[in-house]
This record gives structure tokens, sequence and C-alpha cells, in this order.
């Protein structure tokens, strides 16, 4: 595992670092520049990290160039906001990246998104989750992908409230993202007529101990205990409520295949989850899951890992569409085409909205028993399936400025 | 002039041409961003070099000046002036109230106790509102200079970002060589000597303390308002070191020295970015380098070569 | 469900089980810090690092080797004795003669090549150790629900404490330690060899600390910031309990995690700062600490 990730990191290194005699290095006018922001070696390594990498090259690898190189670079924000702005703004200004791409962990995704609208430079995200993305934070020059917590709040929170589970206790991760998350699930929660009874926001990222949270869960006298985290910290909560004898039923608001194999079924099975993408849901997904898996072989593909390689895909062939020089001009203008083409690849058959938001149906699954799993990764039931203009919040609704324009 | 010898006057003259030059050759930002820590250093260096207390905490008030300057800017629409000014009090303000509890004791105790009021200052961050917590507080605006000059381009941020270098690094050499700065020194040297001379010590390093902080604020708000972001990373302890780094590999107790220490130190987190936690090993191995066989730092050794004061 | 103060018992009982347990590790780690500075005048700035080694190393045995924990228990702080008496014979030794302060940023340093070290390898998240199958499981103690290994963690601290305690109170080993601290020639006029015993003693200390990180890998996940997440809340522990006496820390140490775990049912936003908090009142009523020296 630790192989893999080091001689991915060695051969993305020398393109990513930031050169100081920048003005010189402009990239080469007929080469598209991707760069990969991610989360290389915290809690959020294998829910993106550099299998998001990894499938970005392959959707690279897999276009039939039409006259131009591609080329992909790649960098560890380690969660810090004020890192993803320092490496966002030397990319765009002085290494000439055209597009920079995943930016999982909300607070560093809104930052990023930031440095992408004063630029007017294509930023597509994947990894973060918060619904801000295409509301009060949205550009022209931003696409959110594959998911927000607006549609994890809708299917997980809905189908959670419906089978009866109607007060809530959260353990949120104090950022933008759990604070997002939270406030999306409690809304859904009390329009259908549930109540709050309490949460608890804990730093992250940095803590590894969830137990004095969860007896503070227990003891509120709760029915359901939101999770509103993710990665490597959903999986601690899991376990040590496990530990603790915790009996409340437990919602994990965003969890990855990827978290369910690092807690193993015995721990995590009878979750419910929403992923917009699942390896074995039919014939294309199982077949981009062969051809990703020689380039991620620790990693079965994720939401996220399929985000990334139906994005970039999109991308170039949006790229292609409109010639070299317009895509390079405007990230606005080249958002507008990819959000004028249908998205259809191996992964994803969908579109994307004009307010960014990609529309994609999600599918709210629940974990197998050990006993039902047949094989390698056979983690999943299929529950129930919520179409886009449902999961996602509707436009009329949206707080997104430049589309009322 | 400024109580500069004849070679401090000439190295100091060569200094304001690097950096009146430096932003046509280099990335602006990246020159803004080793202006802000060298200030950081030189405030940092007035308490380690000339009054001999090691403070362990000073990220609570880089990063406090940092924070204030920039809800300043954002939340209250300060022109970026008055911001920063704001984040100087800020900082000086912390460390009245910090240096109060941390003089009753010394030395290795001093270095403790701010250490601990440090991370306490940090707990504070992450959780005040007015923080925004992990996110920090994002697109400050740099706003305009007196209300009428835009900071919006790096070359005129720059500019702004160097006189304030400037003016620290003038007061911090002012101070030193004044009357207050030879009793601080006083103090360094023999502490009991310098009571039983009449002088109310605790008092004479408290204002040395709340000076060094409020320099330290100047930077912070400054950095907050060039990178347009104010994060934990400016709070955590591990900024503490940084200064702590930068001070001691350039020289303590010299006045070029904690510069010349945010240069190198800057320069090479730049150059290795991608490295990731190579870097702190390599500062790591800095420390223990200077501690074991160079404890004169850069510009100490520079300057002994050259048989001069710098 | 049975109350306290207006509190569910379950509530109040399980925070002060999780305070006892982080007031071990404060007493575990605060008391090698104070033996180290009895004897070194040197604040051991290692010392979250080293604790982080010891789980590691820990976690290297049980990966590689197959060494279960019990082993581990034993043999991870002596691994990390050792490499402890590396370094002080061949870098902290270096700094007896100069300012105390040197040996704070020597340590300092050290600590973040290890650090370093280890986040390159494993990443920020760590890798996770289980917990050893003897203590799987947890109890219904009726007003509470008990892990086992937590309860194991308190016992088996308090009895290390203890047996520390005993070593430099009640045997002539530990008579000998404590009037080297006090007197050092007069000490190696006597034939003892002072500076060999000035290294056994660090690594004594930092062998505690590696005790500490193996009984803490299953709780924490081994990762490399647990040590520093740590250390400078013990510094304050040990300014506050002062580095006067052996007693002292342990008692410190067990009683502000206590505090913690307290302010965690009442007022849980100001757990992460009450420590410091103390510190501030003990530095306004007693500048040298609960159980320090005038200096």
């Amino acid at each position: 595992m630790t192989l893999s990730r080091r001689s991915l990191l060695t051969t993305t290194a020398a393109g990513a670092s930031l050169p100081l005699f920048g003005r010189r290095a402009r990239a080469q006018a007929a080469t598209i520049k991707i760069g990969v922001l991610n989360d290389q070696s915290g809690p959020y390594r294998d829910t993106g990290g550099t299998s998001s990498v990894a499938a970005v090259q392959m959707a690279v690898d897999e276009f039939a160039s039409k006259g131009f190189k591609v080329e992909v670079i790649s960098a560890d924000h380690q969660n810090k906001p004020d890192l993803g702005t320092q490496i966002a703004s030397q990319w765009y200004d002085r290494d000439g990246v055209d597009v920079i791409m995943d930016v999982p962990t909300s607070s560093v995704g809104l930052a990023v998104a930031g440095v992408a609208k004063a630029k007017n430079k294509l930023h597509l995200n994947i990894g973060s989750a918060t619904a801000e993305l295409t509301n009060g934070a949205c550009a022209p020059s931003v696409i959110h992908y594959i998911y927000d917590t607006y549609m994890l709040a809708k299917s997980t929170g809905g189908a959670t409230v419906k089978s009866g589970g109607d007060s809530w206790f959260f353990i949120t991760a104090d950022y933008a993202f759990g604070k997002q998350l939270q406030a999306d699930t409690s809304a859904m929660v009390l329009a259908s007529g549930g109540k709050v009874a309490g949460s608890v926001a804990y730093p992250f990222p940095g803590t590894t101990d969830f137990s004095s949270f969860l007896l503070q869960a227990q003891a509120s006298g709760a029915k359901v205990l939101g999770l509103a985290n993710a990665g490597g910290d959903t999986v601690n909560s899991v376990k040590q409520a496990k530990e603790f004898g915790i009996t409340i039923r437990i919602a994990t608001m965003l969890m990855f295949i990827t978290d369910v194999h690092a807690l193993g079924l015995d721990v995590a099975q009878g979750l419910t989850l929403t992923e917009s993408f699942y390896w074995d849901m039919n014939d294309k997904t199982r077949a981009f899951t062969k051809r990703f898996l020689p380039r991620s072989p620790n990693n079965y593909p994720n939401m996220i890992h399929a985000g990334n390689y139906s994005a970039a895909l999109h991308f170039l062939k949006a790229v292609t569409d409109m010639g070299l020089p317009a895509a390079k001009a405007s990230g606005a203008a080249i958002a507008d085409r990819m959000k004028a083409m249908p998205v259809v690849d191996d992964a994803f058959q969908g579109s994307i909205r004009k307010d960014g938001r990609g529309m994609f149906p999600a599918y709210l699954f629940q974990v197998k028993k050990p006993s039902e799993s047949k094989g390698k990764w056979d983690y999943y039931n299929q529950l129930q399936t919520t179409s886009a203009e449902d999961a996602y919040k509707p436009l009329s609704a949206s707080t997104c400025s430049y589309i009322k324009a | 002039m400024f109580g500069f010898s004849r070679p401090q006057l000439i190295a100091f003259l060569v200094m304001v041409v690097l950096v009146a030059g430096a932003p046509f050759v280099l990335y602006p930002v990246f020159l803004m961003k080793v202006l802000c820590f060298a200030l950081f250093a030189c405030a940092f260096n007035l308490l380690i070099g000339y009054v001999g207390l090691l403070s362990f905490g000073h990220a609570a008030y880089f990063g406090m000046g940092g924070y204030v300057a920039g809800y300043a800017a954002k939340a209250w629409g300060f022109t970026p002036e008055l911001a920063i000014i704001a984040g100087t009090l800020a900082g000086g303000a912390l460390g009245a109230a910090f240096g109060w509890l941390a003089i009753r004791r010394q030395g290795i105790y001093f270095a403790m106790i701010t250490l601990a009021l440090g991370q306490m200052a940090y707990f504070f961050c992450l959780q005040a509102p007015f923080t925004g917590g992990e996110d920090g507080i994002q697109q400050i605006p740099r706003g305009n200079l007196f209300g009428m000059i835009s900071l919006k381009s790096d070359l005129a941020m720059y500019a702004v970002v160097a006189v304030v270098f400037l003016f620290g690094f003038l007061l911090v050499h002012r101070i030193v060589h004044s009357p207050f700065g030879q009793i601080l020194k006083a103090i360094r040297e023999n502490e009991p000597r310098a009571t039983s001379l009449g002088y109310r010590t605790d008092s004479y390093k408290l204002v040395a303390f709340i000076i060094s902080c409020a320099l330290a604020g100047l930077a912070g708000g400054t950095k907050s308002l060039v990178f347009g972001i104010a994060t934990l990373t400016d709070v955590h302890n591990a900024m503490s070191g940084e200064v702590v780094l930068m001070t001691l590999l350039g020289g303590l107790g010299t006045i070029f020295g904690p510069v010349m220490g945010a240069l190198i130190s800057t320069a090479m987190e730049n150059y290795l970015a991608q490295a990731g936690a190579w870097v702190t090993v390599i500062q790591g191995v800095i420390f223990v380098t200077c501690v074991l066989a160079f404890r004169k730092g850069v510009i100490g050794v520079l300057a002994e070569r050259l048989k001069i004061q710098l | 469900m049975f109350m306290i103060l207006g509190y569910p018992a379950p509530l109040m009982f399980g925070q002060l089980l999780l305070g006892l347990i982080n007031g071990a590790f404060y007493a575990l780690l605060s008391l090698g810090l104070a033996v180290i500075f009895g004897m070194l005048n040197i604040v051991n700035f290692a010392h979250g690092a080293l604790f982080m080694l010891g789980a590691f190393v820990a976690w290297g045995l049980l990966n590689f080797l197959g060494v279960n924990y019990w082993f581990a228990l034993l043999l991870a702080p002596l691994i990390v004795g050792v490499f402890g008496v590396l370094l002080e014979k061949t870098l902290i030794a270096r700094l007896y003669k100069l300012d105390h302060l040197y040996g704070l940023l020597l340590t300092f340093g050290l600590a973040l090549i290890i650090e370093g070290l280890a986040r390159n390898e494993f990443g920020s998240s760590g890798v996770p150790y289980p917990i050893p199958s003897l203590l799987q499981g947890a109890t219904n103690l009726g007003f509470m629900f008990m892990p086992i290994y937590r309860g194991w963690v308190v016992l088996a601290s308090a009895i290390m404490c203890l047996i520390t305690w005993l070593i430099i109170e009640k045997t002539s080993i530990g008579a000998t330690l404590r009037a080297a601290t006090e007197n050092a020639p007069l000490v190696q006029a006597f034939g003892i060899n002072v500076p060999r015993m000035i290294t056994l003693t660090y690594a004594g200390g930092v062998a505690l600390a590696a005790f500490a990180g193996v009984l803490a890998a299953p709780i924490y996940s081994v990762n490399p910031n647990m040590g520093a997440n740590f250390i400078i809340t013990v510094f304050a522990v040990v300014v506050i309990g002062g580095m006067g006496s052996i007693l002292g820390s342990i008692v410190t140490g067990f009683g502000l995690g206590v505090i913690e775990g307290l302010t965690k049912v009442f007022y849980p936003q100001g757990s992460s700062v009450v420590i410091f908090v103390v510190m501030v009142i003990v530095l306004l009523v007693r500048p040298a600490g609960l159980f320090g020296k005038a200096a």
C-alpha cells in the first residue's frame, strides 16, 4: 500500500514543485495541465489520495488525444486551507495549470474555489461535500461533480427518518463540511417532523479518540447518532461505538466503500450510506473497475475515484470540442461547454446543471452481512435510488447569485 | 543613524536595495511571505537575543494578529492599514496578558509556560466563532490603502509589506540601542545585579515582551492580508517552533540574523513543498546541528569572520 | 436513569474513566520528565516523540515479528530505552555545560526528526493497533459500560508509577540517584560512575514514555502526532505540579486528568483548555507549582 503511494508521489513531485523564478516557467501552449490537489497523508488519503490521481491519469490515457498533450501533476494539501490557497494560486499563476481537480476537505475546497473564481480558472471539485460550492460560494468556473451534503441528507437522512429514527444527536467534524452536513441533515429531520437532541463538534484533523463524544450521544437519549464526518474519522467513531457498547442506531452520513473496507464487514454490517457510484452496479461500472484496479491495486474505486475519472474525461472532451486556445482562455467558458454536453462514460451518465451541480442519481446502500458477501469488496445491497432532480437542491431554492443574472 | 555602526549601515542599505529590487526578479508572493516571517523573527529575536527570554509560544501573537486583522478587514470593512494596526494591537494585548503571567518564572519554566499559554490560545482560536475554526477566515480582501490605492496587484501589496517590514526592523534596532535596550541586555547578563541596581526588571521584561508580541501581531496581520486567509496554521505551536528555528539559524542576538533565517527557512519550505514531512525532518536536523555546532548562526558566523557586528 | 448532580450517571462515570486514562498518560509522561529533569537538568522535549515511538515499535513488533502486546509492553520500552542511551551519549551529553535552553532546543529538534520520519512513513492518520484478545470486550458495571482495555490502562499505569516511586524513594539505587541530583561531584567522589548513571536515568525516563506509548496504541491508533498532542499538556501538568517531587507529578497527572474528564461533563467546550486555566491559577497563587520548591 505504502509502496504504490510513494512511487506515485515521486513521479508527480517533480512536476508539482513550485518554481521560485516562476515568471519563466510557463506550460507549453499545446499542453493541457491538470493539477490534482488532495489529501495524500491524512484521514482522507484512502477516500481520494493517490488513487484519485491514478483515476485522472487513467482518463487521460484512455482519452484519444486530438492534437494536444495532457500532463497530470499532484500535490498534498494536508487538509489546510492556507496551504490549498497557496498551491492553487501558484499552480494557476505560475505553473500554467488549466484545471485543479478533486480537492476534498470542504474548507480547502471552498478556498480553492475562491481562487478559481478570482482568476477565472476552472476548478472541478469531486472530493468536497459542502453544498455551498454550488450555492453561496458558487462561481461560473467551478463545477461540483458527484455528491454534496444536501444529497446525503436527503438520501441517508430521509431514509433514516422514514424508518422511525426521528430524534438525532450529531458528532460533527468541526469545519465547513461537518457543519454543512449537520445543518442540511437537521433541516431534513425537522422537516420530516423529527427533532435534534444535541450535537458536539470535534477538532479536525487530529482527533482519534471519540469515546467521550460517544458517551454524550448515548446520554442524550436520541434514537439516532448522526456522524457528520468522513474517512478515517468515521471509521474510528464506528469502531469505538462498538467498543463502548453504544446501542443507539448510527447513521454514517458520509461513508465510502473504502471506509467499509477499513472497518470490515463484521463491524460495518447493516450501516446505511449513500454513494453515487458502486463498482458492482452494472456491466459498465464493472468494466471501469477492471481497468482501474491495475492502477490502484489496494483500493476498489469509490465514488470519488470514479468521479475523478469521469470529470477528467468530460473535461478533455469539452476541450477538444471547443479547441485548445478558447479552453485555456477562460475557466467559465470551458465550464459552460462542459455544462452543455451530456456526461457519458463507464462510471457516470448524466449532466451538469447551470449552477455547476453535477446531476447524477444518488443510491442508498446497506452494508452486507459477512455471510452475504460473496467475494472481494462485495459489500453493498442497494436499497433505493433517488433521481438527480430529487436528490439535489432545486435551482429555485439555490442561493447561487450568478445563475440569476 | 538609528545607532547603526558603519558595517551595519552598509549591510542595511544593501538589504534595502535587495528588498526594493527583488520583486522584479522573484515571485512577489513568495517574497512577501519571507518579509512577514522576517519581521516575525525580528520580533522574536528581541526577546531571546536581547533579554534572554525564550518564548516558545510566539505563534499565538502572530496568529492572533492575523485573525484580528483579517476579521477587521473582512467583517468590519477596515482599510488595510487600520486592519494591520488592529492586528498589532491584538498581538500586544494578548502579549500583555500572557507576559504578565509568564515572567513569574525564569529560564526553562518561562519557555514551558509560554508554550502552554500558546497552546491555550490555539484551542481558543479553534473554538472561537470569529476565527472560523478549521476553515479559518477566508477571502480576506486586501482592500484599498487609505481607502484610495488598490492593493489587488501583487506589486502594490509588496510595497506595503516592504514598508511595514523596514519599519519593524528599524524599530527593533532602535529599541535595542536605546537606554531601555541597554537595561534589557543588563537583565540578560545578570538579572540579580540589575535588580540590585534598582531596576524593576519584571517591568522591563514585560514591556519588551509586549513590544515583541505587538510586532509579531503586525507581521501576522500583514501576512493574512497578503494571502487573503488566516488559519490555525499561524497559531499552531509548529509555527512557534519555526520562528525559533529561523532566529537560531540566522543568529541569535544579531539584527540581520532573523531576516536571513526567515529567508532560508521560507525558501527551503517553498522548494520542498512537495516533500511533505521531510520539511519537518530537515527542520529538526537544522535544530540539532545549530545547537551542537552552529550556535552563532549564519550571520553570527559571518560577523565573526569579518570581525564586525551585524 | 440514575443521576448525579443532574447528569446521567453513565455519562459522569464514563467521562471520569476517560479522564483517569488521560491522567494515567499525563502521570507516566510527567513522571519521566521529572526523573530526567532532576538528573540532567534538561526538559526533554522529545518525550512526546519517544512516547509515539514506543507505540510504533509495538506496532512494528506485532506486524513484522509477530510479537504480541504483552511482550511488546516489555520490549518496546527496552528498545526505546536503548535508543535513549544512544541519544544521550551522542548528542545530549554535549550540552551539559551550556544554558539549559539549548537542551530544550536540541530535544525539540529531535522530536521534529522522529515525528517527521514517522509521518513520512505512515502518513498523518497512522495505523491501527488491535486490542489484545485477553482484554477485548467490555463489562457492564451497572452504572456504566466499561471497555476492559481502558480499565487495564489505568491499572497498569498506576502500578508502573508505584514501581518507579518505590525504586526512587525506597531502594539504595534510588538513594544514590537522589544524592547525585543534589550534589553530583560528591557522589562521584564516593566512586560512583555519575555519567553512566545520568545515561541510565535518561534511558529509564524515555522507557517510561515508551511504556505509555504501548498502552496508548490500541486506544488512539498509532499515529505520528499522538505524542505532539500530549506533550504540551504534559508541560502544563509539570508547571502545575512543579518538578520537585516524584509523587507530586503522579498525583498532579491523575488529578488533572480527572478534572479534564469532569469538565467534559459540565462544560465540554472548556475541556481542552481547563488544564491551562488551572496552570494560570497556580501560577498566580503558587508560582513554584503545587509540589515545587521555590526557585
